[in-house]
């Protein structure tokens, strides 16, 4: 049976190394996720990661579990995304919206498009690359903490009362907070938004 | 229910977040609003295409990263810690506090005395050629010598 992510924290406390590793192990990606969303740059995500699990792991002698070890967690990850996204340095170091970040091949721009006979599939490929950036864009649109909010909510699927002790309000504060956000959103990809709603 | 309540009702309604009680509420609003059933619509559409943004995967190097600064941390002491000598420290102060204790313990009869009333307080017993004054004082051989003249014994040869 997997050990809780507590009983994990705790054994890190206690000095066993490879419980740190199962940690790293079960968060590196939706870290990382969350900050690449947040921050909108890869390598500076992964720069952000490494920051967090560096202050769980020195925070470890000090751990006491009277909260979820995940607040925990994406509390520092969010702060540490938020001093990012308003650090003028890293503002002057965005990578436009149409470009995608170095190695960055997600969105498949990268890829080769003069194979004649699979026009099809490039049209269709566009259109989702098109639809991908727009969507993208919206996000990256919202106010910091409204961002922080959507993302929370919808990739770690962390409860409302959980993301508001991450954001440091309340929880009636949140659901104001995530509805500006949907709204925003829903105004951003109206024409998206108008194709989904008949399907 | 009000359009306005229903602000912070429609997103956890959307994702199916809601006691029995509070759906039952929104579904009365909503079968009376369209323009609430238009947004519920519109609000899940919205998260559909959230959920459609691929997810990306860590660097391979990303792990080793991790760890290497992690094997770079300092071994974090507790701040007791800065007053806890080494054991080789440990070890000295205590044998020079052993040893000031032992001297200092130690009684003054086997050292030099300033005190020149401590030579009355000798008993000649303690003393071993006084023990043996008496055999000395009747060994017969030494009768035969001839007494040494003061004189002689305290001039020197010329």
């Amino acid at each position: 049976m997997a050990r809780s992510d507590v009983q994990l924290m705790l054994d890190v406390k206690a000095g066993d190394e490879q419980s740190f590793a199962l940690l790293l192990q079960r968060y590196r990606s939706p870290l990382i996720n969350f900050l690449y969303r947040m921050v909108r740059n890869r390598e500076q995500a992964e720069d952000l990661a490494q920051e967090v699990f560096l202050r769980v792991y020195r925070a470890r002698a000090d751990y006491v579990p009277s909260a979820k070890f995940t607040t925990w967690m994406f509390r520092i990850a969010t702060n540490l995304a938020l001093n990012a996204v308003r650090d003028t340095k890293y503002q002057r170091m965005e990578i436009s919206i149409d470009a995608p970040a170095a190695g960055d091949t997600e969105e498949g721009d990268e890829r080769p498009l003069d194979v004649a006979d699979k026009r099809p599939d490039i049209e269709q490929r566009l259109v989702a690359d098109v639809r991908s950036k727009m969507i993208r864009h919206a996000i990256e649109k919202l106010p910091e903490k409204q961002r922080a909010a959507v993302l929370l909510h919808k990739y770690q699927e962390l409860d409302y009362a959980e993301i508001a002790k991450i954001l440091e309000c309340s929880e009636s504060a949140l659901k104001s907070l995530l509805f500006r956000a949907y709204e925003a959103l829903r105004v951003e990809l109206a024409p998206l938004v108008a194709q989904q709603s008949k399907i | 229910m009000s359009c306005s309540r229903m602000e912070k009702w429609i997103l956890p309604y959307v994702d199916g977040r809601l006691k029995v009680g509070e759906q039952r509420d929104v579904e009365q609003h909503l079968a009376d609003c369209a323009a609430c059933r238009l947004r519920v619509n519109e609000f899940r559409a919205v998260s559909g295409l959230i959920d459609e943004l691929p997810q990306i995967e860590p660097s391979e190097a990303f792990d080793l990263r991790v760890r290497a600064r992690v094997a770079a941390e300092p071994v974090k002491k507790s701040w007791w810690a800065w007053y806890a000598p080494s054991p080789r420290v440990a070890f000295a102060a205590s044998a020079l506090l052993l040893a000031i204790v032992w001297f200092g313990s130690r009684p003054a009869v086997n050292g030099p005395s300033l005190n020149p009333t401590a030579t009355a307080v000798i008993n000649p017993e303690d003393l071993p050629v006084l023990e043996n004054y008496d055999v000395i004082s009747n060994f017969e051989p030494l009768a035969d010598l001839p007494p040494v003249q003061a004189d002689d014994a305290e001039q020197p040869e010329s």
